[in-house]
């Protein structure tokens, strides 16, 4: 639901009551981005580095029996459209229902003719469906991700009218596999490990949660191809090996159908570096394109001798244009693939400035990145938001890849680590990315396990801690509460 | 860039006449050859055409016609040798092969081929049984094809119906069990659903994600730069100044043009920079933002004029010349830079109905070498002048071009390919800057880009260290404000 004409009413009312000597532009102080003049408190239209291409808010509506990877999909969905920049939250059916039933019993709960659980289960999609409108209507959220089984049209249909009602778009995502091995892996992995069963042997949970897939079974009735035409959604089957794509009706939902077109479940591991020491880092500077230090070239070696130790199989390296991850890539003695998309945040009037240097000739532009060092552009330069968009294409790719080692450089760490841990935006420029030190990233479960592997060699700490006082501070033009008025107005 | 395929891969169109193989076919070879693969496409239709040089009727493609088939089945061989040709020898990383491929058989007879010489195989199925989207098909390509130069209307549309039904009979469709270990997208009633299966790699991640955000609904695109800028007038590249008088002229004349057009459902975006974004002012009406489509960025020769840079880098300026696409301006970008970071625009372009694109000079040469077709060589020296609106609208295998001119002066920022470029002997020479401790400096221009990974990347980057490095960066690559 577009209302584009509001926006341009808006501005014809503003318009007439501002003096037309003050329409010019002027550029916002933290993003760079250029706005009409600000005095009018109507006009302030949201300038970012990114179009904005959700209006209607949209449902994303999980389908399938349990251990198909539904919670394991919206999980990493809802990471990755939080990364890109899209608020997005998941909302856990099942985690309602342990809510309502401190206590699970067994399989039994769940059988079709239970009908006290029958009501319980139904009060709980009620009360996540109130959740998401309330999600959407009061915290500027953009997609809501609701996973269940969602496996009757009946259920569906109550989804359907519940979100045709309030305007929202609905995309469902079914997950269909059929091979005992993909399944007992799911069950081993995450549903041994479930609240349900905290209190079980291994043999025992497994039987229980069987009979529970049993249950749903009977009833399941999956997305058709005839009677559901004129529904939007993607069928997965067999964990990837074959997609079915019915009417994708917009930007938002292309870009789901693409991601969740490159997500594998191989197991496999992800190694981050930084290049080794630099130059510049020697004397403090930011940015540029100096080569490596003596200690740099030592970790370059050692880290050699590490990814030797580490046994890989069909490692890729990818590394940035700059000559520091290159001249570190040529020590491990195998191919690597540059990217530009890898370079370092572009520092613009400040590179190969010190700190120093910059809080003295750029006081105000020092201030600033302190106050949100995530949206917060350099003069002709980048941000961390810039970063992130411009990384999309190195996650994509990751995605799809197995073993990787990425040797990069520390904003551009912080970003893909952010996207691999679910870091927010607030966090993301704080992160922790010393020089010297491999991370090796396993997905798990649900999550990523993390290794840290310092090489032993000393270099100089670029670290700079959030700065006193700019924790959640209130500034009147940049407070999140503003900050979504004005998404809130786009949306309109 | 990143190394798209290891092995070549064979795109094979499958399905009846008049379903948009070839629409597609074309389609997908001028984006991908945008992106940087080198790609061709081989439509067996041609090689007939060019085999039986007359076309009389239908009746050469009955089932039981065995000279017709003997004729076919060569001008398939003829194609598929060619393809071998491009893939291994001419340097091509992508064939599409345009025929129906309505058979098994035939498919199998492809995919052996393809075994071996090693390529990958991507089968592009297109399915539609809408006769309106059928008829209009007929109407926009067949009518005018080589085959019915002779037949009134009737007369051809009749003719291709029972062309069609030749092939009905005999057409097995990729099937989901029989097929189940082939690569292959299933394209349903012109998009609106797909069944992907197999997909192998990269590029053909990267073709489904294409084919799944193409339409054929009629739209228009409109691209043009911004009003005259301050810096415009100065005879100066980049930087981010505002609009002169006249271009916020042509900002109203835009407007006023616009509103004559009667477009429903406008889109307008601009880039980040003041001179796009104040021409999007005038239109009242709201705008995206986007940071990609900022001007190509010039490095350490921001804001300086064609003369100041021939005076301080001349061996940068000449480089420029001599391949302006790849040369990327030190501490800046290329144009192939931009093609990267163009490509989500022009995917969003081609989900989107109508849009109006204000942009800049290099950003504007890129976007329409895609709608277009031209290549890296053509691209750096389209003429995109100022105050000019072109509107491009699809129609059948391409794109028609209106030029607007608003007819309000401005200045003339074209440069046009010069005549003389310098010598090979100088060109290396240009890869060095010998320094006074008596390292060398390798030249900017010519860092090492993105490689396959086929070993170049070692020998360059070997380059860069038997040359010894220099450590300390080159004060004249510096953006520091203060050498302005």
């Amino acid at each position: 639901m577009e209302f584009p004409q509001l926006e341009y009413l808006r501005r014809r009312r503003c318009d007439s009551a501002v003096n037309t000597e003050q329409k010019k532009l002027t550029q916002t102080p933290l993003l760079k981005i250029w706005v009409p003049w600000m005095g009018c408190s109507l006009n302030r239209r949201r300038g970012s580095s990114v179009p904005q291409f959700c209006n209607s808010p949209t449902m994303i509506v999980m389908v399938g029996l349990p251990a198909r990877g539904k919670t394991y999909i919206s999980k990493k969905l809802t990471r990755y459209l939080n990364w890109i920049g899209v608020p997005t939250k998941m909302f856990n059916v099942g985690q309602y229902r342990r809510e309502a039933v401190k206590i699970y019993k067994n399989f039994e709960f769940f059988k079709p003719d239970n009908e006290e659980a029958m009501k319980i289960r139904k009060a709980c999609a009620t009360a996540a469906l109130k959740d998401v409108a309330a999600y959407f209507s009061k915290e500027q959220g953009q997609v809501a991700v609701f996973d269940a089984t969602n496996t009757t049209r009946e259920r569906r249909a109550i989804i359907l009218s519940y979100a045709k009602e309030r305007g929202y778009k609905v995309f469902f995502v079914e997950s269909i596999c059929d091979d005992p091995e993909i399944i007992a892996e799911n069950i081993k992995q995450v549903k041994f490990g479930s609240p349900d069963y905290v209190d079980r042997d291994i043999d025992e949970a497994l039987e229980d949660f069987s009979r529970r897939i049993e249950c749903y079974r009977a009833s399941y009735m999956p997305m058709d191809d005839e009677e559901d035409r004129k529904l939007s959604y993607i069928k997965i089957f067999d964990v990837g090996s074959r997609y079915l794509v019915n009417r994708v009706q917009d930007h938002i939902q292309s870009r789901i159908v693409y991601y969740l077109m490159n997500i594998h479940v191989t197991p496999r591991s992800i190694y981050l570096s930084r290049h080794g020491e630099s130059e510049l880092n020697l004397l403090g500077r930011i940015g540029g394109d100096s080569g490596l230090s003596p200690r740099g070239q030592k970790y370059a070696n050692a880290l050699a001798t590490f990814i030797r130790g580490q046994n890989i199989r069909e490692l890729k390296v990818w590394t940035s244009h700059m000559k520091r991850t290159i001249q570190t890539a040529e020590a491990l003695g195998v191919q690597y693939e540059q990217w530009k998309a890898l370079n370092e945040i572009d520092a613009g009037v400040c590179e190969e400035l010190t700190y120093e240097e910059i809080q003295e000739n750029f006081p105000e532009e020092f201030a600033l990145r302190d106050q949100d060092k995530y949206r917060y552009r350099y003069p002709k330069g980048e941000s961390y938001e810039d970063l992130v968009h411009r990384l999309e294409p190195v996650i994509m790719e990751l995605e799809r890849q197995e073993n990787v080692l990425v040797v990069c450089h520390q904003a551009i760490f912080r970003c893909l680590l952010a996207y691999f841990l679910d870091k927010p935006a607030d966090e993301l420029p704080y992160l922790r990315c010393p020089l010297h030190t491999v991370l090796k990233l396993t997905p798990v479960a649900y999550g990523c396990k993390v290794e840290s592997f310092f090489l032993n060699i000393e270099a100089v700490n670029t670290h700079r801690e959030r700065q006193a006082g700019h924790y959640g501070q209130k500034k009147p033009y940049l407070n999140k509460k503003s900050r979504e008025k004005k998404i809130n107005r786009k949306q309109l | 860039s990143v190394c798209m395929t290891n092995c070549p891969t064979l795109i094979v169109t499958v399905g009846l006449p008049a379903r948009g193989k070839t629409y597609i076919s074309k389609k997908l070879t001028r984006y991908l050859n945008w992106i940087g693969v080198p790609t061709r496409e081989f439509n067996v239709g041609q090689y007939r055409r060019e085999c039986v040089k007359i076309y009389k009727s239908f009746e050469f493609f009955r089932p039981d016609n065995e000279e017709g088939l003997k004729i076919r089945r060569q001008c398939a061989s003829a194609a598929l040798n060619d393809v071998r040709q491009y893939l291994t020898e001419d340097g091509g990383q992508v064939a599409v092969f345009d025929a129906t491929n309505t058979t098994r058989e035939r498919r199998d007879t492809i995919i052996q081929f393809a075994e071996q010489n090693g390529f990958k195989v991507f089968f592009v199925e297109s399915v539609c049984e809408d006769p309106d989207v059928i008829q209009e098909n007929i109407v926009q390509v067949k009518l005018g094809s080589p085959d019915y130069t002779n037949c009134n209307t009737e007369e051809a549309a009749e003719d291709f119906m029972k062309r069609i039904k030749c092939y009905e009979n005999s057409y097995e469709p990729l099937d989901e069990v029989l097929d189940r270990d082939l690569s292959f997208i299933k394209i349903m009633d012109v998009g609106q659903r797909y069944l992907v299966n197999r997909v192998l790699d990269h590029i053909q991640s990267r073709i489904v994600y294409y084919l799944m955000n193409i339409h054929i609904t009629p739209r228009s695109i409109y691209l043009c730069r911004h009003g005259e800028s301050e810096l415009n007038v100065n005879g100066r590249i980049g930087g981010d100044s505002g609009l002169t008088p006249r271009g916020k002229e042509f900002g109203k004349k835009l407007s006023q043009f616009l509103q004559t057009q009667g477009i429903s459902d406008l889109k307008v975006w601009t880039s980040q920079m003041k001179r796009t974004i104040q021409t999007a002012e005038s239109l009242s009406v709201p705008y995206e933002q986007w940071k990609v489509l900022n001007e190509i960025d010039a490095g350490v020769c921001e804001e300086m004029m064609y003369e100041e840079i021939q005076d301080h880098f001349p061996l940068e300026f000449a480089l420029r010349d001599q391949d302006k696409y790849r040369y990327r301006y030190p501490k800046g970008e290329s144009y192939e830079d931009l093609v990267q970071r163009l490509e989500p625009v022009i995917m969003e372009l081609e989900r989107q109905e109508n849009v109006l694109v204000i942009c800049h000079q290099a950003v504007m040469r890129c976007l329409l070498a895609y709608f277009l077709d031209k290549t890296a060589e053509e691209l750096p020296y389209l003429k995109c002048p100022l105050h000019t609106v072109l509107k491009l609208t699809p129609v059948a295998y391409g794109c028609k071009v209106e030029s607007i001119s608003l007819n309000v002066d401005a200045v003339n920022t074209h440069r046009e390919r010069p005549e003389v470029g310098i010598s090979l002997e100088a060109h290396r020479r240009a890869h060095t800057h010998p320094q006074e401790d008596g390292s060398v400096w390798p030249d900017m221009a010519f860092s090492p880009r993105a490689f396959s990974s086929t070993g170049c990347t070692v020998q360059a980057s070997a380059f860069l260290l038997t040359h010894g490095v220099n450590l300390t960066p080159n004060p004249q690559h510096s953006k520091h404000p203060t050498r302005k």
